[in-house]
């Protein structure tokens, strides 16, 4: 583990660090490892992106930082520090305080994160004077002022409405307005955007990149979307089968793949710019839980696999200026430079 | 082609711009009109009016044989509706369509139809949905076989299957598993192998991977491009994805609130899109190259089918409406100043139409699509 290397790498100190986390789910047939040893910290005010196919652990990831695992999934071992306070083991009602307040959470379906039969008004005050001391109509005349900040037209007289009477992306504006509503310093967006019409998708992530910019508010994007990555992130973090694969700043990681899996993730992309005849092909699927393969858990599928990957379990080192978790790599820095997109320009 | 309006005239020279191909299926001013009224009681006593939901009005287009249509827009748009019309699991309310010359009318009934219906298949959406969890994949695969009597003989069906279920990449021992065993991925190539096993020539495919993961959807995608060029398949391919209709298909027709307001060739429509529509559309797309082009989201959503604005449907979020485009429909005409790109488009906008879009002089030939996309 090179942590203090990573840490010196971010000039700011980590708002969100969370080192070797392991969530597991005990089941009839054995336990299962759904994430194994995953760290990554997120600064003030920095987007980090959570990309990977499903089955991935990148929502498991995100619900066990804002404390809503569900049973039986629970935090084997590993920590989990907000502002260098370990948040992982607190009690219900202390973590309680701290989400909403903290750490906001946007969620996929607009619908669900909303109640039907309370009108969005009486949410927002709610969850207003839930974590800030403040009058009725103070709240009132904030929860106004958010729902102007989230572009929804005359909130004067739709504050009174009830979430069925918005479309999908203005209800993902009122739940953007709740997460913010106690100025969090970190957001976790689950697939914020993937419930919505491409043309709604660049409002609303338009918005939440100008609200952080003016908030100074750090976010975890979770997607499956390299394109909403490619435009809201800082650094991105690259998932699979439970473990990262790469991380590091968003053009490198994308450009420069250095992880055969994110090589090939990134050339199954169809894209509007290039004509190719037929998309880079990852042959077969993400290992399950019950069956992950010994060593890399990508060696299955990857073309470069040699006899380590195969027993061996990579961690991930410095390439360049990633991290990669690929025995390709083990004598960091030496091998960087002899990694080009090969399998991408194809 | 007699009998049509104006506005399709234009259509005409379009085709005719593509040597030798031969036009597989062909949609005439098809339109299809949903009763979404409530029941008849209550609207008695609640005085409510009946409610009629126009989710395609007017829409016009050709395939030809061996080529790829997409079909894209956004969720409302019709763009389902479409296929489901043209393979016939809806009834048209106007229009025609007809397939190799014959209507499909035909399809609802008779021998004709049954004869039709075996040269046509479907994929859909969700492969959860769409495959019968009670059966096993060889019996699955092995239905239109024996739907349509193609083959005689347990044995004779039974290679049959084997053979299909490798062509899409699966081992023929799968054919003795239940859906649930597979990955969403490997039920999609399960709705392919029982869509080509009653031989058709052309595909309808309904979002086949809007379901799929990326590295999943690049397979099926490869599969998909493979087999149309090994068995000469013409597929009607429907997306509310720009980039995977940009990698599958030849020819693109945008759609909006029911029409289609813009058609053309790929390459023209994606280097110079025309409808404001489009360009509002392939403006939203995340940009993979990183260059950091300002986008422009488009204020407005999709206004709701059941009380569409008059005039053109996209007046009220678009930069260029004036008097006309709130008063006038504006029908798919094919566009001046594109010339030499070998395809002709078409677009419904008055703009266009009178250069109030600031492009026609330059000429269609150059995009700022993939020119600003590609400066990077």
């Amino acid at each position: 583990m090179s942590a203090a290397a990573e840490r010196a790498a971010e000039t700011r100190p980590a708002l969100l660090d969370v080192r070797n986390l392991r969530i597991e789910f005990p089941t009839r047939r054995g336990t299962l490892v759904a994430i194994d040893g995953v760290s990554f910290s997120i600064a003030p005010g920095e987007v980090l992106g959570v990309v990977g196919e499903s089955g991935a652990g990148k929502s498991l990831t995100g619900a066990a930082i804002i404390g809503l695992l569900e049973p039986p999934g629970r935090i084997a071992s590993g920590e989990i520090r907000l502002d260098g306070r370990r948040i992982d083991d607190l009690p219900y009602d202390a973590m309680r305080k701290i989400r909403g307040r903290r750490i906001g959470a946007i969620f996929q379906d607009p619908l669900t994160s909303l109640n039907p039969l309370y009108s969005i008004g009486s949410q927002l005050t709610e969850t207003i004077r839930t974590h800030l001391d403040m009058s009725e109509g103070a709240a009132r005349a904030r929860a106004i002022d958010l729902l102007r900040e989230v572009g929804i037209p005359s909130p004067e007289r739709r504050i009174d409405h009830f979430p069925h009477q918005f479309s999908g992306g203005m209800r993902q504006r009122v739940v953007i307005a709740l997460a913010i509503c106690a100025n969090p310093q970190l957001i976790i967006a689950d697939e914020p955007t993937t419930a919505l019409d491409v043309s709604i998708q660049a409002q609303i992530i338009s918005l939440l990149k100008r609200l952080c910019r003016d908030h100074g508010t750090a976010v975890m994007l979770v997607t499956h979307d390299m394109g909403v990555i490619a435009e809201t992130a800082d650094r991105v973090a690259v998932m699979y089968a439970g473990r990262i694969a790469e991380i590091g700043p968003v053009a490198e990681v994308i450009h420069a793949p250095k992880h055969p899996y994110t090589v090939g993730l990134m050339g199954s992309i169809p894209s509007i710019v290039d004509d190719r005849e037929r998309l880079v092909q990852i042959d077969g699927a993400m290992p399950r839980l019950n069956a992950i393969p010994r060593g890399c858990a990508f060696n299955p599928r990857c073309a470069r696999a040699f006899d380590r990957c195969r027993s061996e379990r990579p961690e991930l080192v410095d390439v360049g200026v990633v991290r990669a978790a690929c025995w390709l790599y083990a004598d960091a820095g030496a091998n960087a430079h002899a990694q080009p997109r090969a399998g991408v320009a194809t | 082609m007699s009998g049509r309006g104006a506005g399709g005239a234009a259509a005409v020279p379009a085709r005719a711009t593509v040597a030798g191909a031969v036009e597989l299926v062909r949609a005439e001013r098809i339109g299809k009109t949903f009763d979404v009224s409530a029941p008849w009681l209550t609207r008695t006593l609640g005085r409510q009016p009946r409610l009629l939901l126009r989710a395609v009005d007017d829409v016009t287009f050709g395939i030809r044989r061996g080529e790829t249509l997409g079909l894209v827009g956004e969720s409302g748009c019709g763009k389902s509706t479409v296929a489901r019309l043209v393979v016939g699991l809806y009834q048209l309310t106007s229009g025609t369509i007809t397939y190799d010359g014959k209507n499909i009318d035909a399809l609802a009934s008779g021998r004709a139809g049954r004869v039709l219906r075996r040269r046509l298949q479907m994929i859909f959406q969700d492969p959860y949905a769409s495959l019968n969890p009670r059966w096993r994949v060889a019996d699955i695969v092995a239905e239109p076989i024996r739907a349509h009597r193609l083959l005689r003989g347990r044995r004779a069906v039974h290679a049959r299957v084997d053979a299909l279920l490798a062509q899409v990449g699966l081992a023929a021992a799968d054919g003795a598993r239940y859906p649930h065993q597979f990955s969403g991925g490997q039920r999609q190539r399960i709705s392919i192998a029982r869509a080509l096993a009653s031989e058709p020539e052309f595909l309808v495919c309904d979002e086949p991977t809007s379901a799929l993961d990326v590295s999943v959807q690049a397979q099926v995608l490869n599969l998909m491009r493979d087999l149309q060029r090994e068995l000469g398949l013409t597929y009607l391919f429907i997306s509310h994805n720009l980039a995977v209709v940009h990698h599958i298909a030849d020819r693109v027709g945008v759609m909006y609130l029911g029409r289609i307001v813009e058609i053309a060739g790929k390459r023209q429509l994606f280097a110079a899109p025309r409808h404001p529509y489009t360009r509002m559309l392939l403006d939203a797309i995340p940009d993979l190259e990183l260059t950091g082009k300002a986008r422009t989201p488009v204020a407005g959503e999709v206004p709701s089918p059941l009380d569409p604005p008059p005039g053109c449907a996209f007046h009220p979020r678009c930069p260029l409406a004036d008097d006309r485009c709130r008063r006038e429909v504006p029908l798919l005409k094919s566009v001046p100043g594109t010339s030499g790109a070998g395809e002709g488009g078409e677009v419904a906008c008055h703009a266009v139409e009178e250069g109030r879009d600031g492009r026609a002089a330059k000429g269609g030939g150059e995009g700022r699509g993939v020119a600003s996309v590609r400066a990077g």
